[in-house]
């Protein structure tokens, strides 16, 4: 268990403990305000390198990453694959090795294979690796941003101040994570944050949809999706990933829709209270209806304009490591 | 030629054992006795605290020769083999193209003549591997081709596989299979189970094994025809096969030292040097294998030696190419496998007795131009020895590897077991543990 990612790779947070998690949040409520700004930008990486290297398609990750190191005022190098020399066979560990030659501080990996960040971060051990998704693996800033925007929204509406909520409001909260559970890295790094931070998780998707270990993760299948819908705090939607072959695990994605998909008739089911997420980029009328996407309690955008300040914190306490000259 | 004089080892019967020297002459044994004098220009060999017995026999080694001379040659294959105690070696056919031809078995026994060990050819079953027709097996039977196998992957058509066991069963030929359903394995990388779900890789069902040994023991119990099962690496796999041995099915199998020394949780690095096919399995099936080789359960061990260019190990997991060399630390890992107080005859029986007899190789055949292996240790046999020390400890390190590849993934290990001298085709290739 790491207790901090300050002057630590970001690969995935099953390895992280609730301190640590709670200590990206807060660092991230500190980025909040500098982002409201008409000047959004402190000097904390002046002079620093982060490398984006993307070599799976993402615009929302890879904007928010860059957007996030150029208001630490580091420098972004950026590579992009069509341009790049991996497209002429260039091997990670070649490739790795130039940008590294151009003198870096940071790699953010975005990678189609699970576990390329973690083997770049053994390419270049004096270079922080952060993982900005890799296969089916881990995606430990959605996962950050995931539970950073359920604390925002609770405390928020108790009035406290969220810096200072620690993990208490994930103390005991219904978390339902719904859909391609089996091909997607964002639900294992949000499993992986809310069981850390104390929530209570289960899982709802066809059976051919969840991972073949799931007995071994913290979670509970449920089996009735409608029942899960009326305890749930927090419904996290997934996306259907076609792209690696999902769509045949299920006979049809109407059918996936009919039975997991979040229709507006299934809303009547949620509890008042109850803030419906979604990473994008969405399947509109797969995994989630249209209009259910535009009601208030969906925090689809939030969640994309929380991206910036928690891979601030993010980039800010793996490569400055400190607290020094922060804001 | 030359002679050589193994002095004061532990000459290791198929039954009964003794502390004896064993004179080699010309290739031959010629006296295995108490206390012989060294004849004049004799070199002689300490086997004191040693076993002696016949070199072990590998029944399957990837020699990467032709096609993938980068990763091992023919010669760098024999040289890290007679290093880890081996005479003989049968090469896969999985080469670029793959054996499956005279002309290219031809090649491969050519070239394996002019290196210290006996290297014999298992052919391919189906023409360029691609399981679809049968490859001339019995053309390569005329040359001497005793094994066939499509490993990389099995033959996945049953109806194929049926049709090659019935028409190999009259050659007198076996056929090597290596277990894998791949439709059911669907591209996975490692094991399917608690850790591969954790980590995001597409697993390997152990059933996708167990279906196809299944399979095939009933297409056996169908036709006649013989299998070798490759690389078993479950304990109901194991379990399978027994019974169906105890049916007295013409069947045989081996286990290779990976699968009883590393488990599925080697591969939370995403380091694809533990990547094999079938992979690395969880702990219960390592323990079973261990346990079913200490009981004499285990019918061969194979080094499946499969080397691969660095730059292919570099890849992502899910993309690097399956497998890790095996030659140079097979004995050791066995050895240590067998537990404290080693029984050196099941060492003897698993690592060369045994699979001399499946690869016939027990007699000399002048076809394939190779000598006899695994016999007794007794006047008249082909010198083809091995001297293996079962106390010595040492520990693995890479840059002391001799396959031209270097993905071990023993680096650094502490090992039980060493080998001290081979002698092969009647000369000393391996002497205090290094080539002569």
């Amino acid at each position: 268990m790491i207790d901090s990612i300050r002057g630590q790779n970001l690969l995935t947070l099953n390895d992280l403990s609730r301190d640590a998690i709670v200590e990206v949040l807060d660092t991230a409520e500190s980025f909040v305000e500098v982002n409201r700004r008409t000047i959004k930008k402190v000097p904390a990486l002046k002079g620093r390198v982060v490398a984006s290297l993307f070599f799976e398609e993402s615009t929302r990750t890879r904007l928010s990453f860059e957007t996030a190191a150029k208001r630490l005022s580091a420098d972004v190098l950026s590579l992009a694959v069509a341009s790049s020399s991996v497209k002429k066979g260039e091997s990670l560990r070649d490739t790795i090795a130039t940008i590294d030659a151009l003198g870096i501080d940071a790699v953010v990996l975005r990678h189609q294979s699970s576990g390329a960040a973690l083997q770049v971060s053994r390419y270049v051990p004096h270079v922080r690796v952060i993982n900005a998704g890799d296969g089916l693996h881990q995606h430990p800033t959605q996962g950050l941003l995931d539970a950073f925007t359920v604390r925002q929204v609770l405390s928020e509406r108790a009035g406290i101040n969220a810096a200072d909520s620690g993990a208490e409001l994930f103390d005991g909260l219904r978390v339902l994570i719904v859909g391609d559970i089996r091909h997607s890295r964002v639900a294992r790094s949000d499993i992986a944050a809310y069981s850390s931070l104390g929530c209570e998780v289960r899982v709802a998707a066809p059976g051919t949809l969840l991972p073949a270990d799931v007995e071994n993760w913290p979670v509970r299948v449920v089996n009735d999706f409608d029942e899960a819908l009326e305890w749930a705090d927090v419904v996290g939607l997934l996306r259907l990933q076609r792209e690696r072959g999902s769509g045949s695990f299920v006979p049809s994605l109407g059918e996936f829709t009919r039975s997991f998909g979040l229709t507006l008739e299934r809303t009547q089911r949620l509890r008042p209270t109850a803030i419906v997420m979604h990473p994008g980029p969405m399947n509109r009328g797969v995994e989630i209806d249209s209009r259910v996407a535009d009601l208030p309690c969906a925090v689809i955008e939030r969640q994309v304009s929380n991206g910036v300040p928690i891979r601030m914190a993010v980039l800010y306490l793996t490569v400055a490591g400190s607290n020094e000259g922060v804001v | 030629m030359s002679s050589f004089l193994l002095r004061g080892g532990l000459v290791v019967g198929p039954v009964t054992s003794q502390v004896a020297d064993v004179l080699v002459v010309d290739g031959r044994i010629v006296a295995v006795d108490a206390e012989i004098a060294a004849p004049s220009g004799c070199e002689v060999v300490d086997a004191s605290g040693c076993w002696v017995g016949p070199g072990f026999v590998d029944l399957h080694t990837h020699l990467r020769e032709p096609g993938r001379e980068e990763a091992e040659t023919i010669e760098s294959g024999a040289l890290a083999g007679a290093v880890g105690g081996y005479t003989a070696l049968v090469a896969m056919p999985n080469t670029e193209p793959a054996l499956d031809n005279v002309a290219l078995v031809s090649y491969v026994l050519d070239r394996g003549v002019r290196t210290p060990l006996d290297i014999a050819v298992a052919g391919a079953i189906t023409q360029g591997r691609r399981g679809e027709n049968l490859a001339p097996l019995a053309e390569m039977a005329e040359l001497g081709v005793r094994l066939f196998s499509d490993d990389g992957t099995g033959v996945q058509d049953p109806s194929l596989m049926r049709r090659a066991l019935t028409y190999a069963r009259p050659l007198g030929v076996r056929l090597a299979q290596h277990c894998e359903d791949e439709l059911l394995a669907a591209g996975g990388s490692m094991n399917e189970g608690a850790v591969s779900g954790r980590l995001g890789l597409v697993g390997r069902p152990a059933l996708a094994e167990e279906l196809m040994v299944l399979r095939d023991i009933e297409l056996v119990a169908l036709t006649g025809g013989a299998v070798h099962f490759m690389h078993l690496s479950t304990a109901r796999s194991l379990h399978l096969v027994r019974e169906a041995q105890q049916r007295g099915l013409p069947i045989s199998f081996e286990v290779a030292p990976h699968h009883f020394t590393l488990d599925e949780t080697c591969c939370e690095g995403f380091d694809p040097i533990f990547k094999v096919h079938p992979p690395l399995r969880p702990r219960a099936d390592v323990d079973a294998l261990r346990e079913a080789l200490r009981t004499g359960a285990v019918e061969t061990v194979a080094s499946d030696h499969a080397p691969h260019a660095p730059e292919l190990k570099d890849l992502p997991f899910d993309e690097a190419p399956a497998g890790m060399l095996g030659l140079e630390y097979a004995a050791s890992l066995t050895c240590e496998a067998l537990g404290v107080d080693p029984d050196a005859h099941v060492f003897f029986s698993v690592l060369s007795r045994e699979p001399a007899r499946i690869a016939q190789l027990r007699h000399v055949d002048s076809r394939v131009r190779h000598s006899g292996h695994g016999g007794a240790v007794i006047e008249g046999e082909h010198a083809n020895l091995v001297v293996f020390d079962p106390l010595a400890t040492w520990t693995a390190r890479n840059e002391d590897l001799h396959s031209r590849a270097s993905n071990s993934p023993y680096d650094g290990r502490s090992m039980t077991g060493r080998v001290r001298a081979t002698l092969a085709k009647g000369e000393l290739v391996v002497s205090g543990g290094v080539l002569v």
